[in-house]
């Protein structure tokens, strides 16, 4: 380590705490405490990264979270790799392993160097212009534009890491932990507020905490201390809960909040395991204070960007926070006094500050003599026109600006430096207010935008609500809580502040040049590679929204959302276009404020937990029995039981074969059950089915088809009455949330006379059905004292039963077209009735059915499956299902619609039945149907939604609407494929025994 | 996210609730009376307005309840809720 670089410092950093770490492969050490960046600069190391676009050498910029070079790719294991971190906020640990990032095949030799040779032919919008002709060109431009590119790598393997999520509920959240932060929640949490404080640095006091100067006391005392003081003091109240490494990512209406607290990045990572490492906060806060603090502006000046610069305010923070100089030759480059404070921290360590250029003619604060007086020349009036040093800065030479500030005049001086400083004022971190929806006005004097209306109950104080000087700050941030709480008591009696600095300001968007403009580079946005010329360019193109120049650009497009440059944009445009700040807009600050972990936004939701899942009471059943699952919603259904070897389309043709021969058993107990009861309950189901319910006898079961109001089927189910004011509904699997809702809908704001109550009861029921010529045998054995006959229990009707004592509901319908029950008995015993019902079929090669054979055999006798030959665009009648609809009923839902002028189209897509030329080809569901292939552009006439080999009937068989397929019986059309075209006839949808008689077939 | 005041449950998060649409509009008694033009004003036709709009929203994994709302589409800012069959508190 280059001692001359590392300087004692009684804060952060552990001296006695030795740490190394790996950095581009090379050994470093760095103290407990530093962040990556800091231990970087002290072992002298600036260069960091290459650039976007140009693959210019680049360096540490910042000191935080703004941070647009040092952006790095973490750790080598290939689980836990992460890119685009930035080496200002990364903490170091003994291990810790980290490399530069887009650039090959190192950073300081880097290949796509030769783009910074090219640029004069890489403008603004270069890619646009360029790549996007001919368009069939695009895939192998893209190919070489991304290898260049590369921003890191993303891990390969699954993240090791543990991540949780946590509702937050609070009185008072105080965003930053600056002057303004922890005086607010004092303010707060000692008047009576639950107060949450939050930081997204691992210490409290932000940039005042290291502000050891003499310049700027509080009641007589040096800031820091009396910081120091007061955060002793807030750490003891109960009423206030501090996190630390904590980052609002997002600030949404209604002041919920999502932060992420940072656990274990800090830690080595043998202290990780078992811990979680980052937790995503839903912070819901009565009041929020935004205490953000501010960022400092860089300058805008050719070569603005060589490794070396670096924010006048970070190379302050890097010495007196870390004890770490950024150079050994200073010049500090200025338009304001803060970088005095920067000079006056220099020079209190000894360190040599060469010079300081400062933009204004005139300054007068105490700071800026105090700096004179140490001997250090101040260049009044004057600008940096350029840097030199190629992986390094080393020169720099500087003019006189002219009056206005608009040319330079002069000589020009060359002056040595290993470091510059530059500060530009002061940017307010407005961007959580903006995402919270507050609208910002502009401030002339010192061109800020500052937060103006505020949309929900929160307040901004200090520095990010345009508080800058010391004094100011103290007395607002007083005086604006005491209001936004109501309180009488701020805590705090006298607050006397003197400060060396004034405020005093001269703003250049763009410093003039000696050069021409385009021949300058002039960084606006540092990660794009964005300069003032291609903001000028696209203006002269004829952008003006800045959402447009920032896309054509690429100005604050990045990853840092162009935290320091965004303002210089704004600043050009309007200077460029003769128009005021913030008339072409502001850009929007869009969350996340700084990067989340995928890990952070998943939380425990991985893997199994990724999403709930449902499982029917015979499930466990099902998992023995081999069954391949299907997903329907939430739920898992047995798809099929592949037998020793077997595939599915093997599976399938066997247990459709043994439904129809033998028997068949099926759990369908995902179908959605809604239990109505009330005096108007048959009312009710006249006024949502298409058919007619109020001749339904207890005891008797129908099918039901449910529109939308639009007349379009919605869901269809058998509903049973179980008594004179009581029924069952069934449903969809898929649909039951949504029939409830919209049943709950037309009772409670169309029809709040009729008295009906409605109950989800499909977690209450097991649903066993079993079918086949054989299912009234096995039932007889399963229910001994229930009699069978077709005279007592026909088909379409329901019966009370017991098993085993075990009160069950038994319906005789059919959704197969054979002969068949319906057990519904209490969830918890399905399992042992299923059990049951397999031991009394056995004789009669009883055979468990999934859902795809359950799907064929419906299919066979063209009963629809709502949602597959389905889709919100077919009536009933579209489904020629004519006979469903009443005509008797005066209304019912989606009655209307059924004869809206579209609705009675006679071309409207409709269902049939196809059967293909070739009985073995089993038609693709969804492929197209046509009539003549040679019209071109060949019209399609519909598509096929259910297609099966049928092994009762043994040939393919499908479904699909056709345009005008009612009238298109026995007519030959085309499905045409990718290499070969299918012939097929339209047919009757019912395939299989069109008369019914297996349903009632004497067993 | 909305914190919405369910006149049935007290505030709730949004994620809780369904919106539902535009509020206010009464289904016809006799829909078999009413010309194409009449029904499909009804059944498509939604104001969609851009500042102060009359919603209906559900309390759709709470207590089930259909309730109205007065929320400024401009702002997000809820103006009012109100129980179905009650009149609008505000204008
Ligand atoms: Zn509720």
């Amino acid at each position: 380590m280059s001692n001359n670089l590392r300087f004692k410092t009684s804060k952060l950093i552990d001296e006695t705490y030795r740490v190394s770490f790996k950095f581009n492969n090379k050994k470093y050490f760095g103290f407990k405490g530093d962040t990556l960046a800091s231990a970087l600069l002290a072992n002298g190391i600036h260069l960091v990264g290459r650039s976007f676009k140009y693959h210019r050498p680049r360096g540490i910029m910042t000191s935080g979270s703004e941070e647009p070079n040092a952006i790095i790719q973490l750790h080598d294991n290939s689980s836990r790799t992460e890119p685009n971190v930035r080496a200002t906020e990364v903490e170091i640990y003994e291990g810790l392993v980290a490399s530069s990032q887009n650039c090959w095949p190192s950073v300081n030799f880097d290949i796509g160097g030769i783009n910074n040779l090219l640029s004069p032919i890489l403008p603004a919008g270069f890619y646009y212009k360029t790549f996007m002709w001919p368009a069939s060109f695009w895939e192998k431009y893209e190919y070489f534009i991304r290898k260049s590119a590369g921003l890191g790598k993303s891990p390969k393997v699954p993240d090791p890491d543990i991540y949780e999520h946590k509702y937050i509920h609070c009185d008072v959240l105080v965003i930053g932990a600056g002057i303004s932060g922890i005086m607010a929640a004092k303010m707060a949490a000692k008047n009576g507020f639950k107060t949450l404080l939050v930081d997204e640095k691992s210490y409290l006091g932000g940039s005042s905490i290291y502000d050891n100067s003499e310049f700027s006391k509080i009641n007589n005392q040096i800031t820091s201390s009396w910081l120091e003081k007061e955060i002793n003091e807030i750490s003891k109240l109960e009423n206030l809960e501090i996190k630390t490494r904590t980052s609002v990512a997002a600030f949404h209406g209604y002041n919920f909040l999502l932060a992420c607290e940072n656990l274990t990045d800090h830690l080595p990572i043998n202290q990780r395991e078992n811990k979680v490492r980052q937790r995503l906060l839903k912070i819901r806060a009565k009041k929020v204070i935004s205490a953000t603090g501010s960022i400092e502006r860089p300058l805008i000046f050719d070569n603005n960007d060589r490794p070396g610069i670096l924010l006048s305010s970070a190379i302050k923070k890097y010495i007196d926070l870390y004890g770490v100089a950024c150079g050994e030759n200073n010049i500090l480059f200025t338009n304001n006094d803060t970088a005095y404070e920067t000079a006056m921290s220099l020079i209190q360590r000894g360190i040599k500050v060469n010079a300081i250029i400062d933009n204004r003619e005139q300054i007068d604060s105490k700071i800026s003599y105090e700096v004179e007086k140490n001997n250090i020349k101040i260049y009044k009036g004057y600008t940096v026109v350029d840097t030199y040093g190629y992986r390094r800065i080393n020169k720099i030479s500087i003019m006189k600006l002219s009056k206005d500030g608009q040319t330079v005049v002069g000589d020009k001086t060359k002056l040595n430096c290993d470091c510059l400083g530059v500060s530009g004022g002061w940017t307010p971190a407005v961007h959580l207010f903006t995402q919270s929806g507050g609208k910002l006005k502009f401030r002339e004097e010192d061109q800020v935008f500052i937060p103006n209306i505020y949309p929900s109950d929160q307040i901004s104080i200090g520095s990010c609500n345009g508080d800058f000087g010391l004094e100011e700050i103290i007395k607002n941030t007083l005086s604006s809580i005491k209001k936004f709480l109501d309180i009488d008591n701020s805590e705090y009696k006298t607050v006397e502040t003197i400060s060396g600095l004034n405020q005093s300001k001269r703003n250049i968007w763009l410093l003039p040049s000696d050069k021409s403009i385009g021949k300058t580079k002039s960084f606006v946005d540092y990660q794009n590679d964005a300069t003032a010329k291609d903001i000028k360019l696209a203006l002269r193109e004829g952008f003006r929204s800045i959402e447009h120049v920032k896309r054509y650009t690429t100005t604050g497009m990045g990853t840092d959302q162009g935290k320091l440059g965004n303002m210089h944009a704004l600043g050009i445009i309007s200077e460029t276009a003769g128009t005021k700040m913030g008339e072409h807009g502001t850009t929007t600050f869009r969350p996340p404020y700084t990067p989340l972990t995928f890990g952070t936004i998943v939380g425990r939701n991985v893997g199994e937990f990724f999403d709930i899942f449902r499982r029917t009471p015979i499930h466990d059943w099902h998992v023995v029995n081999n069954a391949e699952f299907e997903n329907v919603g939430q739920w898992k259904r047995a798809w099929y039981y592949p037998k020793d070897n077997e595939n599915m389309h093997q599976a399938v043709q066997r247990e459709s074969k043994a439904a129809r021969d033998s028997a068949g058993i099926l759990d369908a107990s995902t179908l959605g059950k809604i239990d109505i009861q009330g005096t108007d309950a048959s009312e009710f189901l006249n006024r949502v089915y298409t058919n007619a319910w109020s001749k339904l006898a207890v005891g008797k079961c129908r099918y039901g088809l449910m529109l939308n109001e639009d007349g379009m089927v919605y869901d269809d189910g058998v509903t049973t009455r179980l008594g004179e004011n009581h029924y069952i509904m069934t449903t969809t699997t898929g649909g039951a949330a949504n029939v409830l809702g919209k049943l709950e809908d037309y009772l409670q704001t169309e029809w709040p006379e009729l008295d009906v109550y409605l109950s989800s009861v499909t977690d209450h029921f097991a649903t066993i059905s079993v079918c086949g010529p054989n299912s009234k045998k096995i039932v007889s054995k399963v229910i001994p004292d229930l009699d069978l006959s077709d005279e007592k229990f026909p088909h379409m009707s329901f019966k009370n039963a017991n098993i085993d004592n075990i009160k069950c509901r038994v319906m005789r319908i059919s959704f197969t077209g054979e002969h068949s029950y319906e057990i519904n008995i209490q969830a918890n015993y399905g399992k042992s009735v299923w059990e049951k019902c397999m031991e009394a079929g056995k004789d009669f090669n009883i055979t468990p059915y999934g859902t795809e054979t359950m799907h064929l055999l419906r299919a066979e006798k063209g009963f629809i499956i709502v949602g597959q030959d389905t889709d919100a665009t077919l009536t009933p009648i579209d489904l020629q299902m004519d006979w469903i609809v009443s005509k008797k009923k005066y209304d019912f839902i989606g009655k209307r619609s059924l004869y809206r002028s579209d609705t009675i189209r006679e071309d409207r897509k409709q269902l049939v039945g196809l059967l293909t030329e070739n009985p073995e080809i089993v038609l693709e569901e969804g492929a197209q149907i046509v009539a003549d292939i040679k019209k071109s552009p060949i019209e399609m006439l519909g598509h096929v939604t259910s297609s099966y080999y049928s092994p009762n009937l043994k040939k393919s068989i499908a479904l699909g609407v056709v345009k005008g397929g009612k009238n298109m019986l026995g007519q030959k059309l085309i499905i045409p494929m990718e290499n070969k075209n299918i012939n097929v006839t339209v047919a009757d949808p019912v395939f299989l025994d069109k008369e019914g008689e297996r349903l009632n077939a004497k067993l | 996210m909305f914190l919405i005041n369910c006149p049935f449950c007290g505030e709730r998060e949004q994620s809780e609730f369904k919106a539902g649409g535009e509020a206010h509009i009464v289904r016809p008694k006799q829909p078999t009376e009413l010309s194409d033009d009449e029904w499909a004003e009804y059944l498509f036709m939604r104001k969609n307005i851009k500042g102060i709009q009359f919603e209906r929203w559900n309390h759709a994994h709470g207590c089930r309840k259909w309730f109205n709302m007065v929320r400024d589409t401009s702002n997000d800012q809820i103006k009012a809720i109100y129980k179905m069959g009650e009149k609008p508190p505000v204008k």
